[in-house]
């Protein structure tokens, strides 16, 4: 989806893993007053188109990179400020790499290049953590529409509304919803930051739990020249506990120098 | 008030001073107790997950004490590392755009480290003006359900394995009784399509096409009542029985005839198992072949002439296979010659269904459908049947098979 006037900067937001573009819906409205904004949804995330899903494209954040530079070439996007949530911070820093000239900057939302510790670096997790989310998204995937998409808004005139609703937030397919925590969680970024030559903001949460405030210190630190502002929001999601920060810090450094 | 009963105000009378009694316990319980002591667990939280309230039912399953997690702990910390993932990828946000979520499967970690199977749900509670307040939470000990589901979901896996080791299995029995490839026959073109209608069992229809002599082929095609082991166990037996049976005598009626007495001879151990089939012998004369064909109980094939025109060709033969005793079957010849092709086929072909109507294929529609075909050739035919069959989807209900022969034009 793309909204807001065609003569401004280009914000492209890309959401994490778990959700789809509505997650930006409190952000997304306001932002496109002053910028064009380009939303989608990750294949096999939301309303993408589930048969583009392959195993092995999807299997490294590499195939999702290369969908946002497909995007980019196919929309004719410029001087693009990306902006990615969670994993999308990383598929935004490999894309960056990859078309440097593409993007003008990079606003990393929660990002992790390492979930898992490892030797001195220290990502919060474990490896049997990650199979225990794994564990956690078959027990729901049972009930998956039940309780991942419940009746949003009680309006028994309209069925149909909340239908709708519960069809279209965060619908995830139960197997690719599995092969993305993988491709997410077990993914090793950390050699990758430092080949951004992109102007970055980083955006942390004060009290993340996927994405600690040492991880952020760490990227803003490998990342040369990066600038880091930790918003007053609490969990992995700001730009749903605290949107209007979250707004002011993407549209000021959007709009900033270069 | 109206009326004067033994009910009446001031006088409540028997039953009701009974319900009274009944109904004392009650008047003791309150709100706060109610609250306190639940059978589930109550969780208030700030909208940022900080708890700010917790009742007795939930301490005592965790371990805490309200001073240990009330101001100091977040819904997330009580979480294991797998379902706070969870939490933060999927129920905070949802809960966050929906105000309200339920049934959700999570862990929670208790103080002395084990895991406490539970269901959750949540809803936001706002202010007048929309803003949000607080999120209460119930939690719902769900250790046996889940004992429960994952049960299911072994048992879902393990069915699924076997399944594959089914189709395996039957895939691989499935190809023991049909060649692997037809052979070369010098100055004939051979064609042939095999269709087994389920995955999970092994088809009942079959055919073969096999060297006799130098210049002479045998050759079937046929179907067993009945699908799965028992009926591929039968198909096995009738296929060594025609191949041998032709090379003692390969006149087609004696061959059917032995075939008959041996489905016979077995028919209570084969569970009363019957078939049709035609049977022939190719033999190359002149610029074509002369097909010697019998047939048991079997549809009569198909000749597309080199003139373009198409018939159904009257075999001589006999009743089917295995059912009457001492049968005496008669042979018919027929010319191939340069241009035509011959079909023989089960009637998984002509009891498909159709249309909306789901009526039958039948006869006439692959008369006509042959005759619009004519003239062919073997490989073109076998061609244009499998994508009528296609077209039909899962109108084609059973096996089918087709063996398609032709003579190339010089």
């Amino acid at each position: 989806m793309v909204a807001g006037p065609e003569d401004r900067p280009v914000v492209m937001l890309a959401h994490g893993f778990g959700c789809d573009q509505n997650l930006w819906r409190l952000v997304a409205p306001s932002l496109a007053e002053d910028f064009r904004v380009v939303l989608f949804d990750h294949v096999g995330a939301g309303r993408s188109d589930l048969s583009a899903w392959q195993p092995e494209r999807y299997a490294t954040l590499d195939g999702y990179a290369d969908d946002v530079l497909r995007i980019c070439r196919e929309l004719e996007l410029r001087q693009v400020v990306f902006v990615g949530h969670s994993v999308s911070a990383m598929i935004g820093v490999l894309a960056a790499i990859r078309e440097p000239d593409r993007f003008s900057k990079l606003i990393l939302v929660g990002p992790s290049p390492r979930y898992i510790d490892d030797d001195g670096y220290r990502g919060g997790f474990s490896r049997a953590d990650i199979d225990d989310l794994l564990e956690s998204l078959d027990s729901n995937y049972l009930g998956w529409s039940a309780a991942m998409a419940p009746v949003i808004m009680g309006n028994p005139e309209r069925p149909e509304l909340a239908e709708e609703l519960a069809d279209s937030f965060c619908r995830t397919d139960p197997a690719i919803a599995r092969a993305f925590a993988r491709t997410t969680f077990l993914s090793d970024n950390r050699a990758d930051l430092a080949k951004v030559s992109v102007p970055t903001l980083i955006l942390q949460c004060s009290r993340d739990a996927i994405a600690p405030a040492e991880v952020g210190a760490f990227v803003h630190a490998e990342i040369a020249g990066s600038a880091l502002v930790t918003l007053p929001a609490t969990g992995h999601c700001p730009q749903l506990s605290a949107p209007e920060a979250t707004l002011a810090a993407i549209a000021s450094f959007a709009s900033g120098p270069p | 008030m109206s009326g004067a009963g033994p009910a009446d105000a001031g006088d409540v009378g028997e039953d009701g001073r009974r319900q009274d009694a009944r109904l004392g316990p009650l008047l003791e319980d309150s709100t706060e107790d109610l609250y306190e002591n639940a059978p589930c667990g109550y969780l208030s939280t700030l909208p940022d997950g900080q708890i700010a309230r917790v009742n007795a039912t939930l301490l005592s399953w965790l371990g805490y004490t309200r001073g240990e997690l009330v101001g100091h702990r977040y819904f997330s910390d009580l979480l294991t590392a797998g379902g706070r993932l969870y939490h933060e990828t999927h129920f905070a946000p949802l809960l966050a755009m929906q105000g309200e979520i339920g049934g959700v499967a999570l862990e929670l970690q208790t103080a002395d480290g084990a895991r406490l199977p539970v269901l959750v749900n949540s809803a936001v509670k706002t202010s007048a003006n929309g803003e949000p307040l607080l999120i209460r939470t119930t939690i719902v000990d769900a250790r046996d359900r889940r004992a429960y589901e994952r049960e299911l979901l072994r048992a879902r896996r393990e069915a699924d394995r076997e399944r594959e080791r089914l189709q395996l299995l039957v895939t691989t029995l499935q190809r023991t009784l049909l060649p692997p490839e037809l052979p070369d026959v010098p100055g004939l073109e051979v064609a042939a399509y095999y269709h087994a209608a389920s995955r999970d069992e092994v088809g009942g229809d079959f055919y073969d096409l096999f060297a006799l002599a130098r210049d002479r082929w045998g050759l079937f095609l046929g179907d067993v009542c009945g699908k799965g082991a028992a009926a591929a166990a039968v198909t096995s037996q009738i296929r060594y029985t025609l191949r041998a049976a032709a090379v003692y005598d390969p006149d087609p009626a004696t061959v059917l005839g032995t075939l008959n007495m041996a489905l016979r001879r077995d028919y209570d151990r084969n569970g009363g198992r019957f078939c049709t089939a035609a049977f022939g012998v190719l033999t190359a004369s002149g610029n074509g072949f002369d097909l010697s064909l019998a047939s048991g109980g079997h549809p009569a094939p198909l000749l597309l002439r080199a003139d373009g025109s198409a018939g159904y060709q009257l075999v001589g033969g006999g009743p089917f296979l295995g059912v009457i005793d001492d049968v005496v079957f008669t042979s018919t010849t027929i010319r191939l010659g340069p241009g035509d092709t011959f079909l023989l086929y089960t009637d998984g072909l002509t009891e498909a269904r159709t249309g909306n109507g789901r009526e039958r294929y039948g006869d006439q529609a692959l008369l006509a459908f042959a005759a619009g075909l004519a003239p062919s050739t073997a490989a073109s035919a076998i061609d244009s049947i499998t994508a009528l069959l296609e077209g039909l989807g899962d109108g084609l209900d059973d096996d089918a098979a087709v063996l398609a022969l032709s003579v190339p034009r010089s």
